[in-house]
């Protein structure tokens, strides 16, 4: 089982001919992801290591069955990939694309809403099922399969705490980067509302960071529905006031999107809050 | 990308929004020939991108050429919450009939003129908020319930909602992540009028907006200013410890750490996915000509970011540009062990290595702390 990626996710890569769409895609190949397609219109009828490219996500997936579409394609073009994808009627979109504007994330965060089709990102590291399927760019030799779900906004915070799981001897079901911008398909809670109905998942480590409010959402969610052990940590309690922390959504405005606050929230709900990723997966560890 | 004020309401006037007609100046002189110019009273308002200007001193209204000198040479140079005033707006001073407030991602308020996070603690009820679904866009209906909720009098209600209508399309045309006028007033007259404006606009929209005219560097810290040349993020803050790191999530975890270590951080620096060599050696040049730095913490846990490409820059750096202070090195990820046999073949006397990220901001605190 796992959440979003598992050994049925077949994959169709949108910039498959693009040089990082190249390489992350053979990578997650060579982890034994099945990349079964490529898009970049006008190249349709070539291949990249023996992957088909076609010119639409639509084609691709009536001729590969693709189910999972994964998107690299500059941010200018980015979301009109993600829009092709849920039009195909893919299962889950990856877009590991940084730097799209936000008067293009937000209608079609909406639009995905409204067709229920979820999206890990923009601007995210993608998904890994250790053992069994790599979307995106996380570094897989780090991980190891195992029952602690993990999600968090930043992609080498995730690498910090999944390394350090690693080394305490706590494998990972699956790993979920949901991205740093301030619209983004699937939330905290929506990561955590799967970890919390996944049958391989025993536990759920759940990393955010200053700006919005989305950890004290997840916090309430938590409190009322989720029934699993929760590990937390916040990161950005140096982090000044009114000045934007490196992702799009990470600033305080205000009072409002303290590390402090979140930590809180999440403390009051029952999670195990650690103050640093080190002691996060001790606590993680302790208790599995 | 945060704009002055003044930057701002010339793209509400392109928009159509009313806003007053005024001129900017940099020197006193040039501040009291535009007052001349325009006519008392005027208001005199220091330009700088932050909040609470006027309860910080920074407006004032003047009723002739000397009041207009004593005010400008006070403004100009002034500290607003660490911002220097280095230009100030000169315009008609406004007869304010009332006052209210707007902003878009929407919120309409009775109390204008004030900071509006006061004003929802202490007055909830004051605000009303709708929310504006992107793919709808704005409609009469969400104007209508903005006005009629926010509590603006019956006379106004027209006049606001035909603003509010106008500062939507600016919102969505010029790609703003912030469109905020603070107060929105009604002159004597009956006129609705942007009296201030507080846009931020998206530079991920820079493939269609003009930007540029906007990038002046404001920042008058030297670090600040070399890392915006150099083109890294680089955010200033009070301690000791430079800190240099891959990715935004780590490099604040990085910070809280080195606080947890006894030691305050004295910069937020990410290199971002991918950096180069020469991008790593440019980020502890920036980082290391800042005096009150004593020891610097080089946290690396590679993804795309590769562990021989962050150690060819620290050794490159290190032949390159003199750097006095200590560096503490944790390289973990991609190729790391490349990274760190790269940095065992080139001993130098100041860089130190360590297997941890608590490890290594231990150290790099304990090291500032002896410097």
């Amino acid at each position: 089982m796992a959440i979003y990626v598992d050994a049925n996710t077949k994959v169709v890569v949108s910039g498959l001919t693009g040089k990082e769409g190249r390489f992350h895609a053979l990578r997650n190949r060579a982890y034994g992801t099945q990349v079964v397609a490529g898009v970049t219109p006008g190249k349709g009828g070539q291949d990249v290591e023996g992957i088909p490219v076609f010119d639409t996500i639509a084609e691709a997936v009536k001729e590969t069955g693709a189910n999972t579409s994964l998107v690299f394609v500059p941010p200018r073009f980015a979301t009109d990939a993600c829009y092709e994808a849920a039009d195909a009627n893919v299962d889950l979109i990856v877009c590991i694309t940084e730097g799209i504007p936000v008067h293009d994330e937000a209608p079609l965060y909406s639009y995905l809403r409204y067709r229920d089709v979820p999206m890990i990102g923009p601007n995210c590291p993608g998904v890994l099922t250790p053992g069994v399927a790599n979307v995106g760019i996380m570094p897989t030799e780090i991980a190891t399969p195992g029952r602690v779900g993990l999600v968090s906004r930043s992609g080498t915070l995730t690498y910090q705490v999944v390394h350090e799981l690693t080394q305490k001897g706590i494998g990972q079901s699956t790993c979920v980067g949901i991205g740093g911008d301030p619209f983004i398909g699937q939330f905290h809670i929506d990561v955590a509302r799967r970890f919390n109905d996944d049958p391989d998942t025993d536990a759920i480590v759940m990393i955010g960071e200053i700006g919005g409010d989305e950890e004290e959402r997840c916090a309430a969610f938590i409190a009322a529905h989720v029934d699993k052990p929760v590990f937390g940590y916040v990161a950005g309690f140096e982090a000044p006031p009114g000045k934007k922390m490196g992702h799009a959504g990470a600033i305080i405005s205000g009072s409002k999107g303290t590390a402090q606050a979140k930590a809180e929230a999440l403390e009051e709900a029952g999670v195990a809050v650690g103050r640093n990723p080190s002691e996060v997966a001790e606590l993680a560890a302790a208790r599995m | 990308m945060d704009l002055l004020e003044y930057q701002g309401k010339q793209l509400l006037a392109d928009a159509g929004v009313p806003t007053p007609a005024g001129d900017h100046a940099n020197t006193v002189d040039d501040a009291v020939a535009v007052a001349d110019r325009i006519g008392y009273p005027v208001a005199i308002k220091a330009q700088v991108q932050v909040g609470g200007r006027g309860k910080a001193g920074g407006i004032k209204v003047a009723g002739n050429s000397e009041e207009a000198r004593e005010h400008a040479s006070g403004i100009l140079g002034m500290d607003i919450k660490g911002h220097t005033v280095l230009r100030l707006w000169i315009e008609p001073a406004a007869e304010i009939a009332a006052e209210f407030y707007a902003s878009f991602t929407g919120m309409v308020s009775a109390e204008g003129g004030v900071e509006i996070e006061e004003v929802a603690a202490a007055n909830p009820d004051a605000i009303a908020r709708v929310h504006i679904d992107p793919m709808l866009g704005f409609h009469p209906y969400h104007a209508t319930n903005l006005v009629y909720r926010g509590g603006i009098p019956a006379e106004h209600r027209r006049g606001v909602s035909e603003v509010l209508t106008q500062m939507f399309a600016a919102f969505e045309s010029l790609d703003a992540e912030l469109l905020e006028v603070n107060p929105l007033i009604v002159t004597t007259s009956g006129d609705v009028v942007a009296l201030d404006a507080k846009v931020t606009l998206d530079e991920n929209a820079e493939f269609r907006q003009e930007l540029e005219r906007f990038r002046e560097i404001f920042a008058t810290d030297p670090q600040e200013r070399a890392a915006k040349e150099k083109g890294l993020n680089y955010i200033k803050l009070q301690g000791q410890v430079g800190v240099i790191g891959n990715g935004a999530g780590l490099v604040m975890s990085t910070l809280d750490v080195v606080a947890q270590a006894g030691g305050k951080a004295a910069n937020f620096l990410d290199v971002g996915g991918g950096a180069s060599a020469e991008f790593i050696a440019n980020s502890l040049e920036v980082v290391s000509s800042d005096p009150q730095v004593k020891s610097i913490l080089v946290n690396i846990f590679g993804g795309i970011t590769r562990g021989e490409e962050v150690a060819n820059g620290i050794v490159a750096a290190l032949d390159e540009v003199d750097i006095p202070q200590p560096i503490v090195v944790r390289l973990d990820g991609t190729n790391a062990a490349e990274g760190r046999q790269i940095l065992g073949d080139n001993p130098k006397p100041n860089l130190h290595s360590a297997t941890t990220m608590l490890e290594a901001a231990a150290e790099a605190v304990r090291l500032a702390q002896g410097a």
